[in-house]
């Protein structure tokens, strides 16, 4: 049993002072006076008590390149976080295109059992983007989210068949990483073009097909408004933005540090502030991490041959906090929306009696710097900065997977 | 429906079957045709309640029902005679529906046992009072076209209400959230659902405050000191969210769980509760008709 005392506690009625009360691994009670005698204490004074945050963007790399990250390590780093679930990505090596792989990956994660892992598949046999994967196969092995992120489906008839497969699939969407390689790799780079070219495109597709369609880390003030638009025509689209283009941005030029090298890249300042809006308002609808680790020794290459992609999992609630202050927007984008989009039960869900209790305690006012991850990686473009907001404890089902008992 | 017994014997489809019933009687698009003609209605109250039996005699009345009534004072129940004679005995007069009010939980089901007759609870102890929760349901219906999704506070002495027990069960079935506030000893000792500190926690924050009759008997808190701690007065009311409303399962008691102003005001919906009483009362007397042979 463990109670959380003192805290802000987000419930189907908004934020209400409370204590909650877990039992056998379930939200047994909201309410103040529990006899706390045998009990373990989590003190919440001062803090939000929420669902558990919920990731739609994790790179495992797991199986194939674990000496960046692994299930256990990622399992700790979302723990650390406060996170209480998160979708592995399927760009492994192998990927994630075979029934039999992803189950091995989802029986796994649940044996370290820190958090949950929902597995994204593939679009497309081997990322490869010519044939579509056997997603009724992957969805029977537990598959929701299907990607190939990093190498986005550029053919339009590949996609199209995907959508309409999936259509049969009740929970089945499609997540595109949007970015024309072509254009984002042309030595002009203009900003958000090669972006902005792929979701147009995408959004056409939809338009004809119909489907659910997921836009991975929306980087660009462009497609903020190509997502205004087909949200106000009613098409089933739903974003992420990451929490590294809401807070950073290149200031007018591309920065030299490695840790600072992701995909898509920092944009400018206006594109981050169109973000910023975006998730406030609503037209984005969750933040995920895109956590991509990295070895030091790999990010130390310089700049142009560093590889892409950075850490986000422990840091994240933080530069949410910094974006979005207020408990309820957060909670929404950081647990409630992901969750919602994935189709994950027993996640996201305001707090009451009766719901499994992956719960997260979150300090919004303490500051902390972080320099040391559970991660395998340490890639952050947060390394060594002041952040505000710390997550003091994480109970997944039921038990403490971050943070200390007072 | 043979019998209502409890709202937790409703499904979610049964509920809103009557009170979209309810809402085509209140609003005449449902006729009070004789659908109970020739029939009667027994109203056996152990408790007194003049206004639910008031309205349940009414409701049976527009369906061309025959009553015979029964009430506590001035019967045999007073010479000795057990409950359960006196129940059989009015039974024996041949109604096809008792309607029964008692102070013991459970006794209308027992009562149904008893006199193998349709029973409609009209109350019973701490346990439920079905019509009034559905007649509540009814009221938000008509005011926000739906119940899914409203955020229900029950403000006061839970513990001992039935009207917060039938709503405890019912509301999570038309998919409202419900959350709860009141003085430590009337809560119950483990809630099903959050319990906020304070009534100010929550003012902002529900779609519905409804407040529960304070049993005078009760607690050792002053009327002063309750109307300080849990009473909803114009300031109170007006931190509300703006379309949000107020109800209360009557009689109200002024100045105590609430003031004057918020009774008689725009929030209010207390006026409203009692006018549906009638109507979802006819909806639950048909739809047990239609079962009699």
């Amino acid at each position: 049993m463990i109670v959380i005392v003192g805290g802000s506690i987000l419930t189907p009625a908004g934020i209400i002072r409370s204590d909650v009360l877990v039992v056998d691994g379930v939200v047994a009670s909201v309410q103040s006076g529990v006899d706390t005698q045998g009990v373990t204490v989590l003190d919440a004074s001062g803090c939000l008590v929420g669902p558990g945050f919920v990731d739609l963007h994790t790179h495992l790399r797991d199986p194939g390149q674990t000496w960046k990250e692994d299930l256990s390590t990622g399992s700790a780093a979302a723990a650390a976080g406060g996170f209480t679930a998160i979708t592995a990505m399927p760009n492994t090596d192998p990927p994630l295109d075979d029934p039999k792989l992803l189950a091995d990956v989802s029986a796994r994660g649940r044996d370290i059992g820190l958090t949950d892992i929902a597995v994204a598949a593939t679009v497309t046999r081997g990322r490869a983007g010519e044939e579509v994967a056997p997603l009724e196969d992957l969805y029977q092995a537990g598959a929701r989210l299907f990607t190939d992120d990093g190498d986005p489906v550029a053919n339009a008839a590949v996609l199209a068949e995907a959508l309409r497969r999936l259509q049969r699939l009740p929970g089945g969407v499609l997540a595109q990483h949007a970015e024309d390689r072509a254009t984002a790799t042309g030595t002009a780079r203009p900003a958000g073009a090669a972006e902005e070219g792929m979701v147009r495109r995408d959004l056409e597709v939809l338009r004809e097909v119909g489907g659910r369609y997921h836009c991975q880390h929306v980087s660009s003030a462009g497609t903020v408004a190509l997502l205004r638009r087909a949200r106000a025509e009613g098409l089933e689209v739903t974003a992420e933005a990451t929490p590294h283009h809401l807070t950073l941005d290149n200031g007018g030029a591309d920065r030299t540090d490695s840790n600072f090298k992701m995909y898509p890249p920092l944009r400018a300042p206006h594109d981050r502030e169109a973000l910023v809006g975006a998730v406030r308002e609503g037209v984005i609808d969750a933040v995920a991490t895109d956590h991509a680790p990295h070895r030091d020794e790999e990010k130390a290459v310089g700049y142009e041959s560093a590889p892409r992609g950075v850490i986000g999992l422990e840091t994240a609630a933080s530069a949410v906090w910094e974006t979005v202050a207020e408990p309820l927007r957060f909670f929404e984008l950081l647990a409630i929306a992901p969750a919602r989009i994935a189709g994950l039960s027993g996640q996201g869900q305001a707090i009451r009696p009766g719901i499994p209790a992956n719960l997260v305690v979150f300090d919004p006012a303490a500051s902390w710097v972080p320099r040391q991850f559970a991660s395998r990686s340490r890639n952050s473009p947060f390394l060594g900065r002041e952040m505000v907001g710390v997550v003091r404890a994480t109970v997944y089902q039921g038990r403490i997977t971050h943070g200390a008992p007072s | 429906m043979k019998s209502l017994i409890s709202v937790a014997d409703l499904s979610k489809g049964d509920l809103e079957r009557l009170i979209s019933r309810a809402i085509g009687f209140a609003e005449g698009r449902e006729g009070p045709a004789g659908n109970l003609h020739g029939k009667t209605v027994g109203t056996v109250f152990f408790e007194p309640s003049t206004r639910t039996r008031l309205s349940f005699e009414l409701a049976s009345r527009r369906l061309g029902a025959e009553i015979v009534s029964f009430d506590l004072a001035g019967s045999s129940a007073s010479k000795g005679e057990s409950e359960k004679d006196t129940l059989l005995t009015l039974a024996a007069m041949g109604p096809e529906i008792l309607v029964v009010r008692h102070h013991a939980d459970g006794f209308p089901e027992r009562a149904m046992e008893w006199t193998g007759r349709a029973v409609v609870n009209a109350g019973d102890g701490r346990n439920e009072h079905p019509t009034q929760a559905m007649l509540d349901a009814v009221t938000l219906m008509r005011r926000f076209g739906t119940v899914e999704g409203l955020v229900v506070a029950l403000i006061g002495d839970i513990a001992h209400s039935r009207v917060a027990g039938s709503l405890m069960k019912m509301m999570p079935v038309l998919g409202a959230d419900v959350v709860l506030a009141g003085p430590p000893e009337l809560l119950p000792e483990v809630s099903p659902f959050p319990v906020a500190g304070g009534l100010d926690d929550l003012l902002g924050k529900v779609d519905v405050i409804y407040l529960l009759r304070v049993q005078r008997e009760r607690g050792a808190e002053t009327d002063e000191e309750y109307h300080e701690g849990w009473g909803l007065d114009g300031a109170r009311a007006s931190r509300m969210r703006p379309e949000a409303v107020v109800m209360h399962p009557g009689p109200i008691n002024r100045g105590v769980e609430i003031s004057g102003d918020v009774a008689d005001g725009p929030r209010s919906l207390i006026l409203d509760q009692v006018a549906n009483g009638v109507p979802t009362r006819m909806a639950v007397l048909a739809e047990i008709a239609e079962t009699l042979r």
